[in-house]
């Protein structure tokens, strides 16, 4: 199946020598929820305004249906619609105006029933008269996914959609993100929030100081590259880790109360019986234990350090 | 083409116009009227005519040619420059759109204020002057691409700016006084020929010319020089502005 989105070669140099993007090369798959993870400054958003038209890349190239995104830009961004990180709106123009507007703008002719739709479905219909310099900051988030929307696009880029916004109005938009997706939308976010990618995403990628760093189904990513916790709390505390358990990664914590063994969940061998063997031989007792699989925020956290690490 | 996207602009821009009515059509149009009524009604019975025209008359060509530049200038100007300001640009950035699109629906909108902002101070002036028109069809010619032209250097304006004050520089520090300078209230032959020389190096002179004898018959410079001094002035605007989208200029890093 040809990706829906394409990225060869993308490098990108600002005027000054700053180089935000380096040699990135990424395809999307058709009818995925594609979720771009770095810190700040990392080159997120100036891979999506690329793709989108806003910057032009210093080289490489970007196909989006197979349409070059700078020498065929009609037949490409006509099939893409962004909402940007930024509020940026016509303060003084009303609700419905503002979403017909970019409907024509994206060359399709007038729709008001598909309009009405859109807003319903962001629940902005009763708002639709209202100027949206009087609407709240979540109102005007939506207003730029109803703007997004308004073209019926078949690529939809998110750019940090939820900053901002409290938790009722996320849940609502990762409601109309999968709603979107069950359309056939393909459909790429960028977020600070790993919980937002940890639960609507199908593929991450991550990227870093403006190169890719990994991109894996999320499923796999967070076997391979995440680990376990065994955390057992004891009958009686220690005061230090005896040396017969020196060559196992365990941290005691809480006064001596709690030890945790932190193991690779993906390897066959993870050693926990070995280690409970060696405890009851030590006399250590213990009264529960849980096991937790680290989150993809420290999945996240280390990839990045690691990065960081190695450009060093 | 992507008409509805040039449909699109124009409407929203044209939409703003009727928002801000009287500051967008009634500001122009009575601050032109009150320059009729003092040089016009009151002054212009006392003062001799002008090339066989009363001096009422003959400075409504030049008052509305001076609002024509001003207005087209503020009007493209602020209309690109104002989505670049609050962001909104990134939408028309994103959009399946040509340059021919963009500046087709601002510098449209643009003009079509400018042309009606003309005629509702021709026909304003109707109430305190007495004045014919000689070549209607050339007026309303010379009407249009003069909102057009300066409609386009405007556009270059709003994008060149990065400022409200830069915004206002051009057209406050360069166009106004070369209007003011440009024949509006005088013919040229009236200044010494030294001063004659200089002001023919002064663009709007060839506008304010060429749109007077489309009324009068009567022109300072010959009325062909006039037309192809503006479609000149045009051309290098035209310019200007594929060069801006070329490379992006102000728009895009």
């Amino acid at each position: 199946m040809h990706p829906v989105i394409a990225i060869r070669n993308l490098s990108k140099v600002y005027e000054g020598g700053f180089q935000a993007l380096n040699n990135i090369h990424l395809e999307i798959q058709r009818g995925e929820i594609f979720a771009l993870l770095g810190p700040n400054g990392a080159g997120k958003t100036t891979l999506i305004s690329i793709i989108c038209g806003i910057v032009n890349p210093s080289s490489g190239e970007v196909l989006a249906a197979g349409h070059d995104v700078v020498r065929e830009f009609r037949a490409a961004r006509s099939i893409i619609g962004l909402v940007p990180q930024e509020l940026s709106t016509d303060a003084f123009e009303s609700v419905w105006n503002t979403v017909a507007f970019s409907r024509g703008l994206f060359g399709k002719p007038r729709n008001d029933a598909h309009i009405e739709k859109v807003l319903r479905d962001l629940s902005l219909w009763d708002k639709r008269n209202q100027r949206i310099m009087e609407l709240s900051g979540g109102m005007k988030r939506r207003v730029l996914i109803a703007k997004a929307l308004a073209h019926e696009p078949d690529i939809l880029f998110l750019d940090e959609p939820t900053a901002g916004v409290d938790v009722e109005l996320r849940r609502d938009m990762w409601n109309m993100v999968r709603e979107l997706r069950s359309r056939g939308v393909t459909i790429i976010l960028t977020t600070h929030y790993i919980e937002e990618a940890e639960e609507m995403a199908d593929r991450i990628g991550v990227i870093n100081k403006g190169e890719i760093v990994v991109v894996e189904e999320k499923k796999a990513l967070m076997q391979t590259l995440g680990k376990k916790r065994l955390t057992l709390y004891l009958q009686n505390p220690l005061e230090s880790i005896p040396e017969a358990l020196t060559g196992y990664p365990l941290e005691l914590s809480d006064g001596g109360d709690t030890l945790t063994f932190t193991f690779d969940a993906s390897r066959g061998r993870t050693g926990i019986g070995e280690l409970l063997r060696k405890l009851n031989q030590q006399g250590i007792d213990f009264s529960d234990l849980h096991s937790r699989e680290s989150s993809l925020e420290e999945i996240f956290v280390n990839l990045v350090h690691e990065t960081d690490n190695r450009a060093r | 083409m992507n008409i509805y996207a040039i449909r699109a602009i124009y409407k929203f821009e044209m939409a703003r116009t009727w928002r801000t009515l009287l500051q967008s059509i009634g500001s122009p149009v009575l601050s032109t009227s009150l320059y009729f009524i003092v040089f016009g009604s009151a002054i212009g019975s006392r003062m001799v005519a002008i090339n066989g025209i009363d001096y009422g008359a003959f400075i409504i060509p030049g008052l509305v040619m001076f609002t024509l530049l001003t207005q087209s200038i503020s009007n493209a100007s602020f209309g690109i420059y104002f989505p670049r300001f609050s962001g909104t640009i990134y939408e028309v950035l994103s959009a399946p759109v040509s340059f021919v699109e963009i500046v087709l629906g601002y510098v449209g909108a643009a003009a079509t204020k400018s042309l009606i902002v003309g005629v509702l101070i021709l026909i304003t002036a109707r109430w305190f002057v007495d004045y014919h028109i000689l070549h209607p069809v050339w007026m309303l010619g010379f009407l249009a691409l003069t909102s057009v032209t300066f409609s386009l250097f405007g556009f270059i304006i709003g994008i060149w700016a990065d400022s409200f004050e830069k915004l206002q520089l051009i057209p406050l520090m360069v166009v106004t006084p070369l209007a003011f300078l440009g024949g509006s209230f005088y013919s040229i032959d009236m200044l010494p020929p030294f001063w004659q020389t200089v002001t023919l190096f002064n663009p709007v002179v060839y506008l304010i010319s060429g749109f007077r004898w489309s009324f009068y018959g009567v022109a300072d410079v010959n009325v062909a020089v006039s037309l192809g001094m503006t479609l000149l002035f045009l051309v290098l605007c035209l310019g200007t502005v594929w060069w801006i989208f070329k490379t992006g200029y102000r728009m895009k890093s």
